[in-house]
């Protein structure tokens, strides 16, 4: 008897109100970017830890093949780690020039960022080149191919990061820091110290771990 | 934001963190020591004990993202009503289950194994 109370008191658009939100506020565009892209940047952490994971399980398969200790180089690992570090701190330098609308500053800081990224891609390719050279390929051994993939895998991302930040250095040349650009360099700021982030990980849990 | 209107207001209002030259500062001072002592540690043998060193480092990778997270990535639990953190902490749960999941598991299962020598391989059916 209650129930039909209610019903009757409540007139049609009412009860629609209740279950639809039929006065739909303004979502001006891009206003779930950000939690979006977090949302993308979380699941890339996962396929990380799935890395992380294999290299965990296999990081001892050896097959009599090399270990860390004979082939890994802790100071250009530390050089390399330096190099990240650094484009962290110009990114944000890129952020802070972005937020007082300096178009030149944003784009020059993003091309010192640029030049410590793509430094750090540099070391990592002698790095594996001189690896591959020693016949400590990702097919000699369960470890190897761990280590491969994993660090591999970041170094793809810091490729792709990089192709992105030209793609906005462009970008703003053409258009300026309209809200559509601002936003995507805070997508690429999250982005890029993300990839700092997984590299705190590599760094302990495969160099510095596997030297000791 | 002084002449022209900004559109995207209140994205600037919910994520308002770009951080500081202060912050990016202080984060990177903090980066650069917590990377430099583990380092140093494992490169002079500082910590004579290895599971000790092993403990050292991976507290200071921890406190270094952490470290990250809050003066690059400008995390807060205010940002976007709190679902940065939701999504955080739920990532941070699964990567944990898969993890240790994972390194248990494989353990117990090379510690269960019949060990094999290449010559037991060659007998195999």
């Amino acid at each position: 008897m209650t129930a039909t109370a209610i019903k009757t008191e409540l007139s049609q658009p009412q009860l629609q109100a209740a279950f639809y939100d039929l006065n739909e506020h303004d979502h001006p565009e891009g206003g779930s970017t950000m939690l979006g892209f977090w949302m993308y940047l979380m699941s890339d952490c996962l396929i990380f830890a799935m890395l992380f994971a294999a290299y965990g399980v296999l990081g001892g398969s050896f097959a009599a093949g090399p270990g860390p200790k004979d082939l890994f180089e802790l100071p250009l690992v530390a050089v390399n780690t330096a190099m990240l570090l650094f484009s962290s701190i110009t990114y944000g330098f890129a952020m802070l020039a972005m937020e007082k609308d300096k178009k030149g500053a944003t784009q020059l800081w993003l091309l010192v960022t640029a030049v410590f990224g793509a430094s750090f891609l540099a070391i990592e390719l002698y790095e594996f080149a001189n690896l591959i050279h020693e016949g400590a390929t990702p097919m000699r051994s369960g470890f190897l191919t761990a280590f491969f993939s994993l660090v591999g895998t970041h170094g793809l991302h810091v490729t792709f990061g990089l192709v992105w930040l030209f793609t906005l250095v462009v970008q703003i040349g053409k258009k300026g820091l309209i809200p559509a650009n601002k936003r995507r360099l805070m997508c690429l700021s999250l982005f890029w110290h993300f990839l700092d982030v997984i590299w705190i990980g590599v760094f302990t849990f495969v160099y510095l771990m596997g030297m000791l | 934001m002084s002449d022209h209107v900004h559109p995207n207001h209140h994205l600037d209002d919910d994520h308002g963190s770009h951080g500081s030259l202060r912050d990016y500062v202080i984060g990177f001072i903090l980066s650069v020591i917590l990377t430099a002592i583990p380092f140093w540690v494992v490169m002079t043998g500082a910590i004579a004990d290895k599971s000790t060193t092993a403990l050292v480092i991976m507290a200071f990778a921890a406190v270094q993202i952490v470290v990250h997270m809050i003066y690059f990535l400008h995390m807060n639990t205010k940002a976007e009503n709190g679902w940065t953190v939701m999504a955080l902490i739920f990532t941070i749960v699964i990567l944990v289950i898969t993890l240790s999941g994972s390194l248990w598991v494989m353990y117990h299962l090379n510690h269960n194994m019949m060990p094999m020598t290449a010559h037991d391989m060659g007998q195999l059916p």
